[in-house]
């Protein structure tokens, strides 16, 4: 996209809002400037309003990862059905509600399509969805599109439930969680994706949570430039659902951290040796700059 | 290299010369894909479909296609098509029977985000029980999913159907997706005589930006909105928004009756159309009535014959008016369900004079005397 889109109308200049002159005028645009997590909160955000619950960690979580993109201003969001695909629609990219599960066939389709109509620009496809859509009713198309080895970014939001729906246990769910349609407890244990990941074809695979936000972006980022230049990646981003989990809004960054602590969410990272060749290339790069 | 020349729609269509071929329903499928300037084809296998869809791999791998995969499943073939035309591409894809409805979610997910899909459907038996044979049944659940419904009789129309059908598809009032519908094995495994053009000629390409609806490729301003009319809020103005969203994908389906009549000539075509006995079918079932009222006519018996193009939008005006001096109207169909039946019952006034039947289904042909039976019965 050319950012220079963003233009006030001379006609309309007086009756523009305050904000929107700001935008174009002051370049608080999140295309102009890579701002990263930490400009939040000092200008425009590619997410301002959303109607997800008080203390939605996956609300959080959305807000960084958008924050934290390398390439704003081209990138498309895949989306699919659950509690993000409500905040779907406040998001200032191009982004996709596909249907439940086919989020990573979606993806495939679009970034080939993209690949074709320009060869010579980056265009980051990223697939932002739930882990009821990840583990389990798409588990098979995020896999195959591991196994084709496509450019596309997989993040997941694991809140540990299916939690738009009114919180049925999902494969992400801890063993023993009772939930919906788990009334005695959850009978198998929490699905290991990131493993899954590794073993599948991802160059990066990672699980992380919104406490730590410098990490988080880092993340977030090193799972976005692998997935453009060298293959497929994943990463799983622990998002506490206070409403079906009966937390208090405030004690969501709380619970990632203790889960984080008691190790029963660690962060983890696996890159193959290529992308960590690219990523040391490109970090240290950085460094010297 | 491919050396292929960007011609009108019309030239392609109309004027270009043609050679005959003697050729299978599914390597019609290849002549057509061939100079349809289709970017990109995922595939999945399932008889009787899978043949057309090696050979479009076969086009792919000669360079008259930009990307081919094999995709997982119909389910997810469905969901990638549709991400590569809202990425901005000519895709094009085909199934048929149970992979019809193992994708089926889908293909109202093409209507509703307006995707200009073209897909070939080879019609198979349901699982009801465990079938390959040749069937109809499928398209009675597809009727309702907001995408343009062809059926061809002959492997002529299922090649120039899916070139046309991009063209209309494509069109800005319309942008919707079609469905080309040939029944399995009658066509697509059976040689016949068809004439195409030279294979150096091909359509021009899509231009995702006539699109009524934003291409998702991050090239035109990302207003806070999704690709989908977004409803899933719960107030008034998102009720309002999606009740007219889905009328407005029924008016593109409607004002695409101008274009088929345009490029496929008309909605149905119609012979001896006074008679009192009118057989009106579509698919191979025509080909079959034009033998029953061979047989027919050489008893004496007067007997007419409507053949319908298109299902979706479906000719209502016309069977009407066709229909109002007949006595009987005789729906011979492959499927159990009668769907083609049910739509002229509710197209007509007096529907008691339609006769669904004979209905043949489980993989069996249709004898023209079964077809005969039914107008002998309604000449006494
Ligand atoms: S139900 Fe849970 S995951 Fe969904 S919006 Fe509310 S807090 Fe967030």
């Amino acid at each position: 996209m050319k950012k220079d889109v963003f233009k006030i109308s001379p006609c309309f200049e007086d009756i523009m809002p305050q904000e929107y002159i700001e935008l174009v005028r002051e370049n608080t645009s999140p295309f102009d400037n890579n701002q990263g997590v930490n400009g939040l909160g000092g200008g425009k955000e590619l997410i301002e309003e959303h109607p997800l619950c008080a203390g939605c960690g996956l609300a959080l979580s959305l807000r960084m990862i958008l924050a934290s993109l390398p390439n704003p201003e081209d990138t498309i969001v895949v989306g699919s059905t659950g509690c993000s695909a409500i905040a779907f629609p406040q998001v200032a990219l191009h982004n996709i509600h596909s249907l439940f599960g086919n989020q990573n066939a979606v993806a495939s389709g679009l970034k080939r399509a993209l690949k074709l109509r320009f060869p010579e620009k980056t265009k980051d496809i990223v697939v932002i969805a739930g882990d009821g859509a990840t583990a389990d009713i798409g588990l098979d198309m995020v896999m195959q599109s591991w196994f084709r080895e496509e450019n596309i970014t997989t993040i997941m939001l694991d809140n540990e439930a299916y939690a738009n729906t009114g919180g049925q246990e999902s494969g992400m769910s801890q063993k023993g969680a009772v939930l919906n349609m788990a009334p005695t407890g959850k009978k198998f244990s929490k699905v290991s994706l990131p493993e899954i990941a590794r073993e599948s074809g991802c160059a990066y695979a990672g699980a992380v949570n919104p406490s730590n936000i410098k990490r988080f972006e880092k993340m977030v980022q090193r799972a976005i430039l692998v997935a453009r230049e060298i293959g497929p990646s994943y990463l799983q981003v622990f998002a506490p659902c206070p409403t079906n989990y009966k937390l208090r809004p405030n004690e969501t960054l709380i619970k990632a951290k203790s889960r984080e602590k008691d190790n029963t969410y660690p962060v983890k990272e696996y890159i193959s040796p290529t992308a960590q060749e690219f990523l040391n290339k490109l970090e240290e790069g950085k460094h010297n700059g | 290299m491919i050396d292929q020349k960007v011609v009108s729609p019309e030239y392609l269509f109309f004027e270009a010369p043609r050679e005959e071929m003697f050729i299978t329903g599914s390597e019609a499928v290849k002549e057509a894909v061939k100079r349809a300037n289709v970017d990109m084809a995922i595939s999945y296998p399932i008889t009787p479909q899978s043949e057309s869809m090696h050979l479009v791999g076969d086009l792919f791998r000669d360079g008259y296609l930009r990307d081919y995969y094999r995709g997982e499943s119909e389910f997810a073939v469905m969901s990638a098509v549709a991400g590569a035309a809202m990425g901005g591409v000519r895709a094009f894809t085909a199934t048929g029977g149970p992979g019809t409805l193992r994708a089926f979610e889908a293909f109202s997910t093409w209507a509703g985000a307006r995707l200009p899909i073209v897909c070939a459907f080879m019609t198979r038996g349901i699982n009801s029980p465990l079938s390959i044979q040749p069937d109809t049944i499928e398209m009675a659940f597809m009727l309702d999913t907001g995408i343009i419904v062809i059926h061809v009789e002959t492997a002529q129309e299922l090649y120039d159907a899916i070139l046309k059908s991009f063209i209309i598809a494509e069109k800005t009032d319309v942008h919707v997706p079609v469905g080309v519908f040939v029944d399995g094995f009658f066509v697509t495994h059976t040689r016949d005589k068809i004439k195409v053009p030279s294979d150096d000629i091909k359509l021009p390409p899509y231009n995702p930006y006539s699109a009524p609806v934003p291409v998702m490729d991050m090239e035109n301003v990302p207003i806070r909105h999704m690709r989908d009319p977004f409803v899933m809020k719960s107030n008034f103005i998102s009720y309002a928004c999606h009740a007219s969203w889905q009328q407005e994908i029924l008016a593109a389906v409607e004002r695409s009756r101008k274009h088929i009549q345009h490029y496929f000539g008309s909605l149905i075509e119609a012979e001896n159309q006074d008679a009192e006995i009118l057989i009106v079918a579509s698919g191979t079932a025509v080909s079959q009535s034009r033998e029953a009222v061979e047989l027919a006519r050489a008893e004496g018996i007067n007997v007419g014959l409507v053949k319908i193009k298109s299902i979706r939008p479906f000719p209502t005006k016309e069977i009407k008016e066709l229909s109002s001096n007949a006595k009987y109207v005789i729906v011979p169909e492959f499927n159990r369900v009668g769907w083609l039946a049910r739509e002229i019952k509710a197209s007509i006034n007096e529907s008691d004079k339609v006769i669904s039947s004979p209905k043949v289904f489980g993989g069996m042909t249709m004898p023209p005397e079964l077809i005969l039976d039914e107008i002998r019965r309604c000449s006494k």
